[in-house]
């Protein structure tokens, strides 16, 4: 048990907790074990998700991506201590918008703040594995943008994996933000743009968006 | 008024036509006939698309006449003919969509054609009492976990390469297990007596996955450990459905905590799969929320869950034109204009 933890969230594969940690507040995340698994296969799994996010935290920061900072990895307890970011998330703010023209200039800031994101993340050849506009926040009140939940990254250096990441994102915004196809597309721009060797990434995923049709 | 459908499937192996009827008062659905054939190849072999297709030619007339008798109507009773129009295999897809064209053309009724993933998710919606639930279809042609919005089916995640049921399937004939009634049902009976548990690959992207380069280790590992008696086809069998079980389960999972359902629905051949049905019933009480699925009369591929989802959009105006009443193999699920639903 974490000492002065609340709950808020209750996820697929974790739970996440607010507690103070030494004079901090902190976001607590813990995976617990998942019933239907083998053990053996669950123990590995968990172990290897705690790990994996850490570095991945860790690594996206130091090339220059806004992400929570690690505090403290309890491996034992497949626990990860880190910051609290105040904020909301890009879900949330495109759910209350309209239609509305006046929302044109801050969804191309939104578009461009994104693209730079996956950029340097990409850059830094982290794979976060699960981009949904749940997982991305603007920050309170500097309105940087946040990538948070690296459950799923890992490392590598293959176009194929980063056009996936891209493709899994585009996926959750067509699925959850109707009518989002031009915002997506100027997400795509910056990212070509901030990062130079974005080109057979782009490929992959036009490849991928060919195969569909 | 009462609509009775036709519906005849034969988008891979098995050839099945059904007929079910509509009250448009009670909104009751009735099941009147349900008549499969299935083309099974010796252990070790796969079907092939041209011999799959000569097995419908050869079966699809006394299969029809015996769904006709077991319904007990007359021809003058029937409103549409159903057809699978897609994904699935080119040649038996086209053997099948031949017989219905014709009848549409000597019976003079109209056709419909459905998408045959429509079909599965339709009937286990029907048949299961499920209202909204996330739908995990898997067979030996797809992988899909699907949510309905806003007038479609949608797609949150698939497999990146091969379907579940094709990486069982190709396991199976690995290990010489026999094709009868199916090549997971034999996997899944020798999984019973797995006891070591053997590390695979573990890939989830997102809310999707890949099976191919599983199928690829266990194959290899296959040789080199049975061989030298490291391990048994039964153990094999056993890691191979905890491991890419426990990976549908965990996508399915994220789609519904994505969209905050607690409801899920597994339709396709593999739903037929007790232990894949164990499983994501343990996920869901883990989160509050129920599994529904169905047996193989309906998980495996039939005529009724096409007659069913055609009769669907036929009583909303829906009808295909003779000259639209080709077959196509790539059909995406999320294609389909869902106009019965709110």
């Amino acid at each position: 048990m974490i000492d002065n933890a609340v709950l808020i969230k209750q996820g697929a594969e974790a739970r996440i907790y607010i507690a103070p940690f030494l004079t901090r507040k902190a976001i607590v995340k813990e995976r617990f074990s998942k019933s239907y698994r083998h053990p053996i296969l669950d123990k590995k799994l968990t172990a290897r998700r705690v790990t994996q996010e850490a570095r991945c935290l860790h690594k996206c920061r130091r090339s220059g991506l806004d992400t929570p900072v690690v505090y403290f990895v309890d491996i034992e307890n497949n626990t990860i201590y880190m910051e609290y970011v105040e904020g909301k998330t890009v879900r949330d703010i495109l759910r209350e918008q309209s239609d509305d023209e006046s929302f044109k200039s801050k969804n191309d800031e939104m578009a461009n703040k994104i693209g730079m994101a996956l950029a340097n993340m990409h850059v830094a050849d982290v794979i976060h594995g699960d981009l949904t506009t749940s997982n991305l926040l603007s920050r309170d009140p500097t309105g940087s943008l946040v990538v948070i939940d690296f459950g799923l990254s890992y490392v590598s250096i293959l176009p194929e994996d980063k056009a996936v990441d891209l493709y899994v994102l585009e996926r959750a915004f067509m699925s959850t933000h109707p009518n989002s196809e031009t915002m997506f597309a100027s997400i795509l721009e910056t990212y070509r743009k901030k990062y130079k060797d974005s080109g057979p990434v782009i490929n992959k995923l036009e490849e991928e968006a060919e195969n569909e049709v | 008024m009462r609509h009775i459908a036709i519906g005849l499937e034969g988008s891979a192996n098995k050839l099945g036509i059904g007929i079910v009827t509509h009250d448009d008062v009670t909104g009751k659905v009735e099941i009147l006939s349900n008549i499969r054939h299935t083309h099974i190849t010796p252990p070790g072999t796969g079907f092939l698309p041209r011999d799959t297709a000569a097995h419908h030619r050869e079966h699809v007339l006394p299969v029809l006449e015996n769904a006709l008798k077991e319904a007990n109507i007359t021809i003058k009773d029937i409103n549409v003919i159903c057809f699978t129009k897609g994904p699935g295999m080119g040649a038996p897809l086209a053997s099948v969509a031949i017989v219905a064209r014709t009848l549409s053309l000597l019976w003079d009724k109209p056709l419909v054609g459905v998408n045959h993933c429509i079909g599965h998710i339709e009937m286990g919606r029907e048949i299961t009492g499920a209202k909204n639930p996330v739908v995990l279809y898997v067979s030996g042609g797809n992988t899909q976990v699907i949510a309905y919005a806003e007038k479609r089916y949608r797609i949150f995640g698939e497999t990146l390469d091969i379907a579940v049921g094709n990486c069982l399937d190709r396991f199976a004939r690995v290990l010489n297990l026999s094709n009868d009634p199916s090549p997971g049902y034999s996997i899944e009976q020798a999984a019973k007596s797995g006891k070591t548990f053997i590390e695979l690959p573990y890939t989830v992207k997102g809310m999707d996955v890949s099976f191919s380069g599983i199928l690829s280790y266990i194959e290899m590992i296959a040789q080199d450990q049975l061989a030298s008696g490291e391990c048994t086809p039964e153990d094999l069998c056993f890691s191979l459905q905890e491991t890419i079980f426990a990976m549908l389960v965990e996508t399915t999972e994220r789609a519904m905590a994505h969209i905050g359902s607690n409801e899920v629905l597994i339709v396709g051949g593999v739903g037929c799969n007790l232990r894949l049905q164990e499983m994501m019933a343990q996920m869901a009480e883990q989160r509050g929320g129920k599994v529904f699925a169905t047996d193989e009369r309906f998980c495996i591929d039939n005529g009724i869950m096409i007659a069913h989802a055609g009769l669907l959009a036929f009583r909303t105006g829906f009808t295909t034109s003779l000259e639209e009443s080709f077959c196509t193999q790539r059909f995406r699920t999320d294609e389909v204009y869902v106009s019965w639903r709110d």
